[in-house]
């Protein structure tokens, strides 16, 4: 009767040393480069499903959206054919592990280009521009950062913002949120004081929920918003910036732009405060 | 434009689409407790071993599960392991591994709580050591740790929606899309798609809940 325990805990015993071994056996890094891409006959970008007008997903189940726009645009320059992108659909907590594990080609999800995610992702020429904005209630409306003293903000998990309020206003209680859905609630329910986020996706919103407005527009420094590779893929990175030179003649971003961001923004933001052409900030 | 938020629950295929969000949740979720089930029962007799080295592992094992958040463990499998294995397989396993652990400790408990002198009057009536757990140790535990293995499998369902941050589409991802893309035009759409996911989850956790009833009463007398 000893020998059933001695079995079971022999079992048990190799199950935890394939675990562990499991965790040792790092795989090497893959050549994700353009032939790979090529071979496959399909691009995998990293977008986002919950983040219009730059990342979402239609009632028919369809990703669209700025970023999605211009991702076709690639796919089609790359392969030959918009469909050939396949969408992979990232959280903005996660956007650096996909490109690290190669489970995606590409990101292109609002990402914004910071020193710390230079260290390990490596980001081609930006295409947008943002800042950072503070949205409030027009009742109590903050539009100075020092108003926020004693009040809670609310922000998104692994976004600049929590970033920016972290290092530079530690003294403001920061309530922080997975998902923008949970963040804009939790402002429609008084759970904040105010809410801080891209000033262009504050300015969408505010502009169809009455009684907010953005207080504070610009705050911090101008940030841009850029392709990202897993870092090393040079062969990658080049064909991005290339492409990117290339859209430039015939104007593609602001085409983008007018497709996207135009119907979300109307006329309360200008195309050019917004989009850069050619990779290069004018 | 249609202003009754309901329609947003059936516009184009949302309907479809939370539907099939369900499906994920409840394959990974039903998966993982019938797996966390089976192997929480090895396992918790396993963790009565006399040894004390197996003792120790299994020990390692339940507190490396339980301090670990669910979330790290699925960046671990999914992110630092990378095998190429699907979000939502991946979840599988990480649900398995987790539900696994604390079903052990449960077994555990109960195997524990049992009076000694029934193992040892199974031993004195000549039953090998696989019959007295088959017939005596097993069934009695299986009553008394239903209330604490269904209270897992709940918090195990409503757990999935952290799947989520490894790229596996459920229901509740779906419900913050739709809702995402719709409240511009239907500034009620999170009431209605909250209050209808809500549902959803009631539709899969109350059967549980039912079955534990029935089963308790049914091994009442």
């Amino acid at each position: 009767m000893k020998k059933t325990g001695r079995i079971l805990a022999a079992v048990l015993a190799v199950v935890l040393a394939l675990g562990t071994l499991a965790g040792c056996s790092q795989k090497s890094a893959q050549q994700s480069s353009l032939e790979t891409i090529k071979k496959n006959g399909k691009i995998k970008v990293g977008v986002f499903s919950d983040k219009p007008p730059f990342g979402y997903v239609d009632a028919q189940g369809k990703n669209q959206g700025f970023d999605v726009y211009i991702a076709k645009r690639f796919a089609k320059d790359l392969l030959g054919d918009e469909s050939k992108v396949e969408f992979v659909l990232v959280e903005a907590a996660s956007r650096v592990e996909y490109l690290q594990s190669g489970k995606v080609d590409l990101i292109m999800a609002n990402f914004t280009v910071t020193d710390e995610r230079k260290e390990k992702v490596d980001f081609a020429n930006p295409y947008m521009k943002v800042a950072l904005g503070i949205v409030s209630p027009d009742g109590s409306q903050i539009t100075d950062v020092s108003q926020l003293k004693g009040k809670k903000l609310i922000v998104n998990k692994g976004t600049t913002a929590e970033t920016y309020f972290t290092k530079n206003y530690p003294d403001i209680e920061l309530l922080k949120y997975d998902q923008n859905t949970e963040a804009f609630q939790a402002l429609k329910d008084g759970r904040g004081a105010a809410l801080a986020h891209d000033n262009t996706l504050l300015f969408a919103w505010a502009r169809e929920n009455s009684g907010y407005t953005v207080g504070v527009s610009s705050l911090g420094e101008q940030d841009t918003i850029a392709p990202a590779v897993k870092k090393g893929d040079k062969e990658l990175l080049d064909w991005v910036n290339n492409e990117l030179t290339a859209l430039e003649k015939e104007k593609f971003i602001h085409e983008a732009y007018d497709a996207a961001l135009k119907p979300a923004y109307g006329d309360s933001v200008s195309a050019d405060d917004v989009v850069i052409e050619g990779g290069k900030i004018q | 434009m249609d202003s009754s938020g309901i329609s947003v629950v059936f516009e184009g295929f949302n309907l479809l689409r939370l539907l099939n969000g369900l499906l994920v949740t409840a394959r990974i979720a039903l998966i993982s407790v019938f797996i966390s089930g089976v192997l929480g029962i090895v396992l918790g007799i396993v963790m009565t071993s006399k040894w004390k080295a197996v003792r120790s592992v299994c020990r390692i094992y339940l507190e490396a599960v339980r301090i670990i958040p669910i979330l790290v463990w699925l960046f671990i499998f999914y992110f630092t392991l990378n095998l190429e294995l699907g979000g939502e397989l991946v979840s599988i396993i990480v649900f398995s591994l987790w539900g696994t652990a604390e079903m052990g400790d449960i077994v555990r408990g109960a195997v524990e709580s049992l009076p000694k002198h029934q193992k040892e009057s199974g031993a004195a009536l000549g039953l090998t050591y696989v019959q007295i757990y088959q017939y005596i140790i097993i069934p009695q535990t299986v009553r008394r740790l239903l209330p604490a293995a269904i209270n897992l499998a709940t918090r195990m369902i409503k757990t999935t929606s952290l799947v989520v941050l490894i790229g596996v589409v459920e229901v509740l991802k779906v419900g913050q899309q739709i809702i995402e893309r719709s409240i511009l035009e239907v500034p009620t759409a999170s009431f209605w798609i909250y209050g209808f996911i809500f549902l959803l989850y009631f539709a899969i956790c109350y059967p549980v809940s039912l079955l534990s009833k029935r089963l308790e009463r049914k091994w009442q007398s």
